[in-house]
């Protein structure tokens, strides 16, 4: 059977993937880029529109980075604004769990969902550092080993209060006096994290409850999705890695007694489109090049060598240290799990190409996943989804607010044409449109 | 009494009357959808109000047959409104008891952003045992503590709407910066309850700082009534001194609301039946009420925040009978922001350095 293909946008962020200098950049943080960026994912009939967090400013060597976009809005009042001018397009926020409590959490997004018709998702993340604690009351008081325990916690109490009443509770009998039973939304839980107890005040949406995501790539992290994530937002979009990744975490469904199709593996994906392959090469060399600049190749090889790189010349050879394992140069961004290898790939690469430090990082690390004509794009996808490297994607433009008009123009009649996506949306919640029951 | 009258209006399930739902008028089910406070919001805009404010608590409200058991969380339901509004202001009651302030500063500048200067917040705490127990962190503490606590969460909260300057935002493209750092600040808080790094996620909200209100419902709220730069003062009696206790607590002295429940017919024997069940300080005609606010007026208040017994039928009739009797017309009010709005001056930032910023 033709599986049928997910899509999903992501605000750009911030970090180097959004390209802030180009004349048709907009702004990052005025509601009408929402709104924009919002409305071509409905016009596009994508299942739902991502907004990521962010709890602390991020910082190179004890100094606010300032090459890359800054700041954003918070993003589940951004959502419910959006909630007032989209109609179909689910709304997803993502909302970490170590600096928030489930009861709160539960509270925002059930709002969220019931303002939205029932289109709400929560991206749980996890957090532990310091570094971002020093902006809350609590601080950074979580083991690393800890974060999972306490998300899955936080996800499971969540849960239960979505789940604390029934449609049947809401009762809304105006000649009896009764607008919900009494005794509805009580809950109790004592846990390693919470210990908790009182009445939730929010029935279920039209979707029953919000859909979870999770964006953890960890073994720790998979388990945790396989256990009770209804969408995985990877990092995997490649073809190889990501069938690679798909079997592992579907292989994983099956101990907690769940269906295959009950997971979306949606991997965040970039997408170049003009009218010709060769066209859509040469434009994508075009981005990569804006997206890095002399001083963020420099950055962003301080990333991966874990020490100060400032006196190096971006046009110049890499540097031919060894990198310091453990650092913390930079704070507030994921770094690399295994630099060694990733040096010693830069530098062959480097020497059989001739290149410098900028051309190597802009070669070697901002590749985009889909380069090509629309016709080359749709078919790419859609072998994707086929071949069971994906679900479907979470696409992530360049541009703000404009980055996705041309997918949407031109690579999504495509997808239509070949019956692998919607041409209108069937129902109103996300749930209906993931394929997930209510 | 040539100052111009300020108004608000309350949201909160279907109205402050807990049978409100009941009524004829009323589809129950668009409490949930959020539809029935925006069309109470619209109304009250089309009529030239200038404020709403939207109850919450972060406990839910009491489990009872009879009455709305259920709530939106405020914050999300004014953003819901924002898009769908332009004029009117959007403040959401936020508690801060058991929330994180970094939270709750983000959370306000956000409304202001999707609302285009027209967000702020009721400022509250949370004394119940309800509310200690749902987050599980604390034990409940007295109120006099809780808003001295309060007071570093709306003073935190000012400072990381300063910690990004007006114009940090550069995206200068011959350096490769986006915004230029020393126009960005860690505020370093400390206080006895919390301590905090900073700068703020978000960029300096469009108002500079949303505006801040307290409801001075008790003795303790009064100290922090200082901080606010709005005050809702519930009920009419002995107005004047209590006027007096709010400004005389502040340097810079908030505008102050008498905060009234009310409940409009003008057949009073019709208004007595509907007031049954519920606890209100005006059951009756328009005439009457107007006659009231032009007394509290001159009694020094700014002006009146009207908390009406049901949004269906008293929302109505506040916009299209009280208002005009009032002089209030929705042209009244130039300006883009809220604090425009009021006569209200953007705050300068109080960390920006330098001519023109």
């Amino acid at each position: 059977m033709t599986k049928q293909i997910h899509l999903a946008a992501h605000f750009p962020g911030v970090n180097n993937t959004t390209v802030w200098a180009d004349p048709e950049s907009g702004s990052q943080i005025d509601f009408a880029s929402f709104k924009h960026l919002a409305a071509t994912a409905e016009r596009g009939t994508f299942d739902f529109f991502f907004l990521a967090e962010g709890l602390r400013l991020r910082e190179v060597k004890g100094r606010i980075h300032d090459l890359d976009v800054v700041g954003r809005p918070e993003s589940l009042t951004v959502l419910s604004a959006l909630a007032a001018v989209t109609t179909h397009l689910g709304l997803a926020a993502t909302v970490n769990s170590t600096f928030n409590e489930p009861y709160e959490l539960a509270k925002r997004i059930a709002t969220l969902d019931h303002l939205s018709g029932g289109r709400a998702a929560w991206n749980v993340v996890t957090s532990w550092d310091a570094f971002t604690g020093e902006n809350f009351r609590r601080g950074g008081y979580l083991d690393k080993a800890d974060r999972y325990v306490r998300a899955q916690e936080s996800l499971r109490i969540v849960r239960k209060l979505w789940a604390s009443w029934s449609d049947e509770d809401v009762v809304l009998d105006k000649e009896g006096g009764v607008f919900a039973r009494e005794g509805t939304g009580a809950f109790a839980d004592d846990g390693a994290h919470f210990s908790i107890q009182g009445r939730f005040g929010l029935p279920p949406s039209p979707q029953g409850r919000p859909v979870v995501i999770q964006a953890g790539d960890s073994d720790q992290g998979r388990d945790f999705a396989a256990s009770g994530a209804d969408v995985i937002f990877s990092r995997h979009g490649s073809f190889a890695a990501g069938q690679t990744f798909y079997k592992d975490v579907k292989d994983r469904l099956a101990k907690h007694g769940r269906s295959e199709d009950s997971l979306k593996i949606m991997p965040a994906v970039t997408v170049v489109v003009a009218d010709t392959d060769d066209e859509a090469v040469e434009k994508a060399r075009h981005i990569r090049e804006q997206q890095v600049s002399g001083p963020t190749a420099i950055v962003l090889a301080e990333l991966i060598w874990g020490r100060d790189l400032s006196s190096y010349d971006p046009d110049g050879p890499l540097p031919s240290e060894d990198p310091v394992v453990g650092s913390n140069i930079t704070q507030g961004r994921t770094g690399f799990n295994d630099p060694a290898t990733i040096i010693k790939e830069w530098r062959e690469a480097a020497e059989a190409n001739n290149w410098s430090l900028r051309q190597t990082v802009i070669n070697q690390q901002n590749r985009q996943t889909f380069i090509g004509s629309p016709s080359t794009v749709a078919t790419e996808m859609n072998h994707h989804v086929q071949e069971n490297a994906a679900d479907g994607f979470v696409l992530v433009p360049h541009l703000t607010p404009g980055g996705l008009d041309d997918f949407v123009d031109r690579v999504v009649p495509l997808l239509r044409e070949r019956g692998v996506f919607r041409s209108e949306y069937s129902g109103t919640t996300l749930r209906s449109h993931l394929g997930l029951p209510r | 009494m040539s100052r111009r009258l300020i108004t608000a209006i309350e949201i909160d399930g279907a109205g402050g009357h807990p049978g409100a739902w009941r009524g004829p008028e009323v589809d129950p089910g668009a409490i949930l959808t959020g539809e029935l406070a925006l069309r109470a919001v619209q109304r009250a805009e089309e009529a030239g109000v200038d404020i709403a404010t939207f109850v919450d608590t972060l406990e839910a409200p009491a489990d009872s047959a009879g009455a709305v058991s259920v709530r939106l969380d405020a914050l999300g339901l004014a953003a819901r409104i924002a898009p769908s509004t332009s004029r009117i202001g959007l403040l959401p009651t936020l508690t801060v008891t058991h929330t994180e302030p970094f939270h709750v500063q983000a959370q306000v500048a956000t409304l202001d952003w999707v609302s285009s200067g027209r967000g702020g917040w009721v400022a509250d705490v949370s004394t119940s045992a309800e509310a200690a127990s749902v987050i599980g962190r604390r034990e409940p503490a007295p109120a006099a503590e809780l808003w001295r606590e309060a007071r570093y969460v709306v003073d935190v909260s000012r400072r990381l709407w300063d910690s990004w300057d007006d114009d940090a935002i550069i995206r200068d493209a011959s350096t490769g910066r986006f915004v230029d750092r020393d126009r960005l600040h860690y505020v370093d808080y400390e206080s006895p309850a919390f301590s905090i790094k900073g700068p703020s996620i978000v960029p300096r909200p469009p108002q500079g700082h949303p505006l801040t209100a307290v409801k001075v419902s008790t003795r303790e709220a009064l100290e922090a009534a200082g901080d606010a730069e709005l005050v809702l003062l519930p009920g009419s009696v002995d107005l004047e001194r209590r006027i007096a206790a709010v400004r005389g607590g502040s340097t810079e002295s908030p505008l102050v609301l008498v905060s009234v429940a009310v409940l409009l017919d003008e057949d009073q024997a019709a208004a007595e039946r509907r007031a049954e069940g519920g606890s209100f300080d005006y059951i009756g005609g328009v005439e009457g009420l107007a006659a009231l606010v032009r007394e509290w007026q001159t009694a020094g208040a700014d002006g009146v925040h009207f908390r009406p017994a049901s949004l269906e039928i008293d929302v109505p009739v506040i916009a299209e009978k009280l208002l005009p009797l009032l002089k209030v017309t929705a042209a009244d009010r130039p300006g883009t922001t809220l604090r425009n709005r009021l006569g209200l001056s953007r705050p300068a930032n109080r960390y920006a350095k330098g001519a023109g910023r």
